[in-house]
């Protein structure tokens, strides 16, 4: 009995020594939050590793927008990924644990409305009939889709969206419906890969995710333009998200970062300034699906973390203001 | 004579109720076979599907070497299939002592109150608690409570606590299965009852709790759930450090502090996402995840036989 059992210790260890390698005296960057910024800072941390020789360690998890604030304003991590700005309440605790952060905007993404290829009937929707079909009333009694347009045809409505978690799903709330919930009888996921499914199978289906999803889908799902106040409908694409034309759905999604960190920590000031780099920003953004902010903003940002402004200006800020617009503002 | 007799006339009806009995076998035999054939053309069909699913990824030797990375093609699983064996040395190496220990003194050293009974039942009920309350639990006990953060160690004693109910189980059924004779023996020899349960009970019944134990194991290699929610990571493009060092005294406990993904995070995190190349690299670690739950299995059941041997 002994030599096998001493035979198998030594095979696990064999392969752990084998493959591991020492991470002893290197720095450590950690990251939190959003599965939709995931991606982009994936991207960056990939690339920053690279760059840095392997001096840096960079861990990004994904435990969603208030997850990584929940961690964040108890200073467990140098950087919060958040796809919607900053809460009233996670102000608060941020603020109760004395943690400073410098609200930096990373990248946009168009929230794309989408129906079945098959659906003859929808050309464009406006955002009052979006509205009509997603406000909290709309519970069991707006079940068709005429109700949402006369003319459209006598099919039941189905809607898949994204999960009440999600900063996606808060900021669909925010810009359509206007309040802090949408009617709560629709299907929803955390994953966009099901709600993907659900509308390719489904000729009466309506339901919204970010832009990287439609874009990798395209053969499979309709997107729909969207009216905004009377105006001309904008279909979802890169180009109207950058000029600011896809209103209201178009949003900008940001990093968080921790100021005592950055004064604490040269790497993670350094990996900040490698995120907020125009060239890398304009690339790894497009790479992974989704939209960079003009050139002029990520130097704005850049300016604003150099000269360590703490606070938020997109809290409780107007849907529809311009990225430059809001970075000009004095944080609160 | 009557004897005789009886069972002249009741022979042919014999016959009847032995042919009869030769169809309900028959019948039931047929039934079992079609159960089968449906469970493991089903497990087949999963099977299947993952390998030619990941075929292109799972013949690339990078996939094996390579961290994650935004490429789906240059993308691969070394942090998480590290973590994965890592996570399950803590696991294995603080569940089996203390659900064995657990086992054996229910069995054998626990008075039969009220309280044993108690524990007893809740013993049984914590096997059927969903795993994610066991994360909870880690996350309020462990990582609030003790401050031990998100880390392997942390990982390792939440599965653990997970499928220790499992062992425990298993250890009682076994040490119940040793005949009282093996006992009575030793007891004849004067072996007192440490003597007696160290020295022959838990030699006989290794096999039954290897049993439990591979049982356990093998949930608790395929648990995402508990783990998400003390906060693994997904993107991590390094590995804990070594446990064996070149320099005396050979071993350290640091990687047990190193921040870690596994196996079933880094397969949620590429089903997820938009790219369908991903869902390939997705499918591919689905097989890896097998294949390692397969190799564990197989460790243990060559253990098993050869302890089978040792007894005889």
């Amino acid at each position: 009995m002994k030599i096998p059992v001493h035979f198998a210790m030594t095979a696990i260890a064999l392969t752990i020594t084998a493959s591991a390698s020492t991470v002893s005296a290197r720095d450590l960057v950690k990251i939190d939050g959003s599965s939709t910024v995931f991606p982009i800072t994936e991207a960056m941390a990939e690339e920053f590793q690279k760059a840095e020789r392997g001096k840096t360690m960079v861990t990004v998890g994904i435990s969603g927008t208030g997850g990584g604030f929940k961690k964040f304003c108890r200073g467990e991590t140098d950087i919060a990924d958040a796809s919607r700005p900053i809460k009233e309440s996670e102000i608060t605790l941020c603020r109760e644990n004395k943690v400073a952060y410098i609200e930096l905007p990373i990248a946009l993404d168009a929230l794309t409305v989408v129906v079945n290829p098959k659906n003859d009937w929808v050309n464009h929707l406006t955002v009052e009939e979006l509205k009509k079909a997603w406000e909290p009333e709309a519970q069991d009694t707006v079940n068709n889709w005429n109700q949402i347009r006369s003319s459209f045809p006598d099919r039941p409505l189905k809607l898949f969206g994204a999960g009440t978690d999600s900063g996606t799903y808060d900021y669909f709330v925010e810009a359509i419906v206007e309040g802090k919930s949408s009617r709560g009888d629709f299907t929803a996921s955390e994953d966009d890969n099901v709600l993907v499914q659900g509308v390719t199978n489904d000729l009466n289906a309506m339901g919204f995710f970010g832009l990287a999803y439609y874009e990798e889908n395209k053969d499979k799902l309709k997107a729909v333009p969207i009216s905004w106040k009377g105006g001309k409908p904008v279909g979802p694409s890169v180009e109207h998200a950058k000029n600011a034309t896809y209103q209201p759905l178009s949003r900008p999604i940001f990093v968080y970062v921790n100021k005592d960190a950055v004064n604490k920590k040269p790497h993670v000031k350094r990996f900040i300034e490698f995120y907020l780099n125009n060239d890398n920003a304009q690339t790894l953004v497009r790479e992974v699906g989704y939209v960079p902010l003009p050139s002029k903003a990520y130097t704005m940002a850049l300016n604003k973390f150099t000269k360590g402004l703490t606070g938020t200006v997109f809290h409780g800020a107007e849907v529809g203001v311009g990225i430059e617009e809001l970075l000009a503002r004095v944080p609160q | 004579m009557v004897n005789a007799e009886m069972s002249q006339a009741t022979l042919p009806n014999l016959t009847g109720i032995v042919d009869a009995n030769r169809r309900t076998d028959l019948v039931m035999a047929g039934i079992g076979i079609s159960v089968l054939i449906v469970a493991m053309s089903l497990l087949a069909a999963v099977v299947i599907d993952l390998i030619v699913g990941g075929w292109p990824r799972l013949i690339n030797p990078d996939f094996y070497l390579n961290f994650p990375s935004r490429h789906p093609l240059q993308a691969g699983i070394v942090s998480a299939w590290v973590g994965t064996i890592l996570v399950m040395l803590v696991t294995a190496g603080i569940a089996i002592p203390l659900g064995v220990g657990a086992g054996v003194y229910l069995e054998e050293y626990a008075a039969r109150n009220w309280i044993t009974d108690f524990i007893e039942i809740n013993v049984s009920n914590l096997a059927g608690v969903p795993s994610i309350i066991y994360g909870l639990l880690a996350l309020g006990l462990f990582i609030h409570g003790f401050g031990l953060g998100e880390t392997i160690l942390t990982a390792g004693l939440v599965l653990a606590l997970l499928i220790l109910p499992v062992i425990i189980v298993s250890t009682r059924e076994a040490i119940r299965g040793i005949p009282l004779d093996l006992r009575e023996a030793a007891y004849g020899l004067g072996a007192d009852k440490w003597q007696t349960v160290r020295l022959y009970v838990l030699p006989a019944a290794r096999s039954g709790i290897l049993t439990g134990t591979i049982v356990g194991l093998a949930r608790a290699i395929g648990e995402a759930a508990p783990v998400i929610t003390i906060g693994a990571l997904t993107f991590i493009a390094f590995l804990p450090p070594s446990p064996i060092q070149s320099s005396p005294p050979f071993i350290n406990f640091e990687w047990l502090e190193s921040p870690f993904t596994i196996m079933p995070i880094q397969m949620f995190n590429w089903v997820s996402r938009p790219q369908a190349e991903f869902h390939i690299n997705a499918a591919a670690a689905g097989v890896i995840l097998m294949l390692m739950t397969l190799a564990m299995n197989g460790i243990a059941i060559w253990l098993r036989y050869h302890l089978r041997r040792q007894i005889r």
